[in-house]
C-alpha cells in the first residue's frame, strides 16, 4: 500500500536532511505507529505519502502510484484515497458538525443523497450521532477530533494518516480516539499514526517505526514505544543494555 | 462538480468580503463607463463621417467685387474665365477625379445663405454681390482634394479652393482626441480594476485558507478550489459592467438623443439602440479582465 524506497528529503541543504535514505513498506490494512522525537521526520514522512512534500531523491509508492513523479493535476485523485487528521483538528468554525464532514464529499462532487447517507453513517461510527448541528465552540477537544476523523474517512479512503491526533487530548480522550482509529483499521483501512503517546503505543502493541534524525532506527511488529530489543554496540561486539 | 455548492461558496465569500466586492464593482463601473464613452464617441464620429462625407464638396470660389486676394487683382471673374474653368473641369486630366459639379451663382449663394441663417439678423446686412459665385465639385475620392486645389487655385478668376471636408476633419480630430483621452483614462482605470480584483481575490483566498487547505487535503480538483474565487471576481466585474452599460445608455438617451439631437437638428446622432451594442462588449471586457486577473492571482496561493 505504501512503499518508501531510499527516500531522502532535504529542506535546507545546509542542515541535516529531514528524511535520510528511508526504505519502508506498509501493507494494506496495517496499523502502524510512527514514533520519534520532535523533528525526527515523522510529519515529513506523512507529508510524502499525501504528496504535500516531494522527495529530493528516492521514490514513494502509494496505492501503486509513484507519488514522486505524479503530475500536479493527478494529486487530487491520490488524495481521495488518503484521509489525514492533525493534532489541531482543523475544523471549519463557521460550519456545524454535519457540514464539516459533508464538505469533504461536496468538494469532490458527491450527490446530496449519497453525502447525507455517508455522513450519517460516519458520524455514528465515530460516536457523534445527535451532534450534527453543533458548532465547533460547542464541542470538546475529543469531539472535535472525532469530527476531523469523520471528515477524513467519509470518502472511504484506503489510507488514514494521523499526525499526532491525541497530542492535544487528555489520556482518557486519547484512548477513545485510538479506539475510533482501531475501528477504522478493522474495516480494512491502513492507518499510519505519528505519536508521542507511549501509553497508547504500549497498550496496542502494533507495528512501530521509529525515526531519529530522518533515519529509520527501528521497525518492529507488535512493539512498544521504546524498544525492548537489547541494543548491540558494534565497537565491542557485545550485547548492550536495553534502551531507556 | 456541484453548481449549487460552488454557488454557495460564492455567496459565502461575498458575505465575508462585501466591502471589497463593492469597491471592485465601483472601480469596474467607472473604468468601463470610460470605455463605453470612448466607444460612443467613435460611433458618433463614424456616424457623422458617413453622413457628411456624402454631402461635402470642394468649393472653387470665384472672384467677386469684394475679393481681396492677389489672384483677384484684375477684378471679378469674367464670363471667359468661367468658361475656361468649366473647360478645365471637363478636361480628361480633371474629369477622372470628379463625380460631378454644379455652378452656384451669386444669387443662388445668397438664397442658400438666407436659408442657412434664416433666424439671424446677419441676413439683412448681406447682399448677393458680396457673396462669391462658385463651382461645387463632388470628388470620386475625397482624399484627392489636393489635385483639384493645385489645378485651380492659381487659375485666373479663382479666389480660393476650399475643401469642406477639411473643416469637418478638424471637428472629427477634436472628437478623436476626446475619445483617445477617454480610452487613456479607461486604460488606467482598467489597470486599477485588475489590481483591485487581484487584491480582493488574494484577500478572499487568505480569509478562506482553512477551507481551501481542507479542500486540497480531501482531493478537490483545482477547478473546484479556484472557481468560486474566479467567479466572485467575474461577478463583481459583470455587475460593474452592467452599471456602466446603464450609465452610457443614460448618456445616450438623456444627453444625445434627448438634448443634443434636439438642439442640433442638422447633425446625425447615434441612437439608443446603437449604444446598446456596446453593452455585451462591456460585459465581456469586464468578465475577461476579472477572469484573467483572478486566474493570474490564484496561481500561487492555492497551489502550495
Amino acid at each position: 500500500m505504501i512503499r518508501f524506497e531510499n527516500v531522502t528529503k532535504v529542506h535546507d541543504p545546509r542542515a541535516k536532511p529531514a528524511l535520510d535514505s528511508v526504505s519502508v513498506e506498509i501493507e494494506g490494512g496495517e496499523f502502524v505507529f510512527l514514533v520519534g522525537a520532535s523533528g525526527s521526520g515523522k510529519s515529513t514522512f506523512l507529508k510524502m505519502i499525501y504528496r504535500e512534500d516531494v522527495a529530493t531523491s528516492g521514490s514513494v509508492y502509494v496505492a501503486g502510484h509513484n507519488v514522486s513523479t505524479l503530475t500536479s493535476w493527478r494529486v487530487p485523485k491520490l488524495r481521495r484515497k488518503i484521509g489525514v487528521v492533525f493534532q489541531d483538528f482543523r475544523i471549519l468554525p463557521q460550519k456545524n458538525v454535519y457540514q464539516n464532514v459533508a464538505f469533504a464529499m461536496q468538494v469532490i462532487g458527491a450527490s446530496r443523497a449519497r453525502t447525507k447517507e455517508r455522513v450519517t453513517d460516519v458520524l455514528a461510527m465515530v460516536g457523534l450521532e445527535g451532534m450534527e448541528k453543533r458548532m465547533q465552540h460547542e464541542l470538546s477537544g475529543g469531539e472535535q477530533q472525532r469530527v476531523a476523523i469523520a471528515r477524513a474517512v467519509v470518502n472511504q479512503p484506503d489510507i488514514l494518516l494521523a499526525d499526532e491526533p491525541t497530542g492535544n487530548l487528555d489520556p482518557t480522550t486519547s484512548e477513545e480516539i485510538t479506539e475510533v482509529l482501531k475501528k477504522i483499521n478493522a474495516n480494512g483501512t491502513t492507518v499510519v499514526m505519528a505519536t508521542h503517546d507511549d501509553d497508547i503505543v504500549d497498550r496496542m502493541r502494533r507495528r512501530v517505526i521509529e525515526l531519529s534524525r530522518g533515519k529509520v532506527m527501528r521497525d518492529e511488529a507488535k512493539a512498544t514505544y521504546t524498544s525492548l530489543i537489547p541494543k548491540v554496540t558494534p565497537a565491542t561486539g557485545t550485547t548492550g543494555e536495553a534502551q531507556a | 462538480m456541484r453548481p449549487m455548492f460552488i454557488f454557495g461558496e460564492i455567496v459565502n465569500g461575498l458575505r465575508r468580503n462585501l466591502s471589497m466586492f463593492i469597491s471592485v464593482v465601483l472601480v469596474t463601473f467607472v473604468s468601463l463607463t470610460f470605455v463605453g464613452a470612448a466607444g460612443m464617441l467613435q460611433m458618433q464620429i463614424n456616424q457623422m463621417k458617413g453622413y457628411w462625407y456624402d454631402k461635402v464638396q470642394v468649393a472653387i470660389f470665384l472672384c467677386s467685387p469684394g475679393s481681396t486676394t492677389a489672384n483677384c487683382s484684375s477684378g471679378p471673374v469674367t464670363k471667359e474665365q468661367q468658361d475656361n474653368l468649366r473647360k478645365l473641369l471637363d478636361s480628361d486630366a480633371v474629369r477622372q477625379y470628379v463625380n460631378d459639379y454644379q455652378f452656384e451663382s451669386q444669387q443662388e449663394a445668397y438664397a442658400h445663405f438666407k436659408e442657412q441663417f434664416a433666424n439671424s439678423p446677419i441676413v439683412d446686412s448681406v447682399t448677393p454681390d458680396q457673396l462669391p459665385s462658385s463651382f461645387r465639385v463632388n470628388l470620386k475620392d475625397p482624399q484627392k482634394y489636393q489635385i483639384i486645389s493645385e489645378s485651380f487655385s492659381s487659375q485666373p478668376g479663382v479666389e480660393s479652393v476650399i475643401d469642406q471636408r477639411q473643416i469637418l476633419e478638424k471637428l472629427f480630430s477634436a472628437m478623436n482626441t476626446a475619445s483617445i483621452v477617454a480610452i487613456g483614462i479607461a486604460a488606467i482605470m482598467i489597470v486599477c480594476a485588475a489590481l483591485l480584483i487581484a487584491t480582493t481575490i488574494r484577500l478572499s483566498a487568505f480569509m478562506r485558507r482553512k477551507e481551501t487547505a481542507i479542500m486540497r487535503l480531501v482531493g478537490a480538483s483545482k477547478a473546484v478550489i479556484q472557481l468560486p474565487f474566479i467567479l466572485e471576481g467575474v461577478l463583481a466585474a459583470v455587475v460593474g459592467a452592467l452599471l456602466a452599460s446603464g450609465a452610457i445608455w443614460a448618456i445616450s438617451h438623456f444627453f444625445l438623443t434627448g438634448y443634443l439631437a434636439d438642439q442640433y437638428k442638422q447633425t446625425a446622432f447615434i441612437s439608443d439602440a446603437q449604444t446598446l451594442w456596446l453593452v455585451p462588449a462591456l460585459i465581456a471586457l469586464g468578465a475577461v479582465i476579472a477572469g484573467v486577473s483572478s486566474l493570474f492571482t490564484l496561481r500561487k496561493p492555492l497551489n502550495a
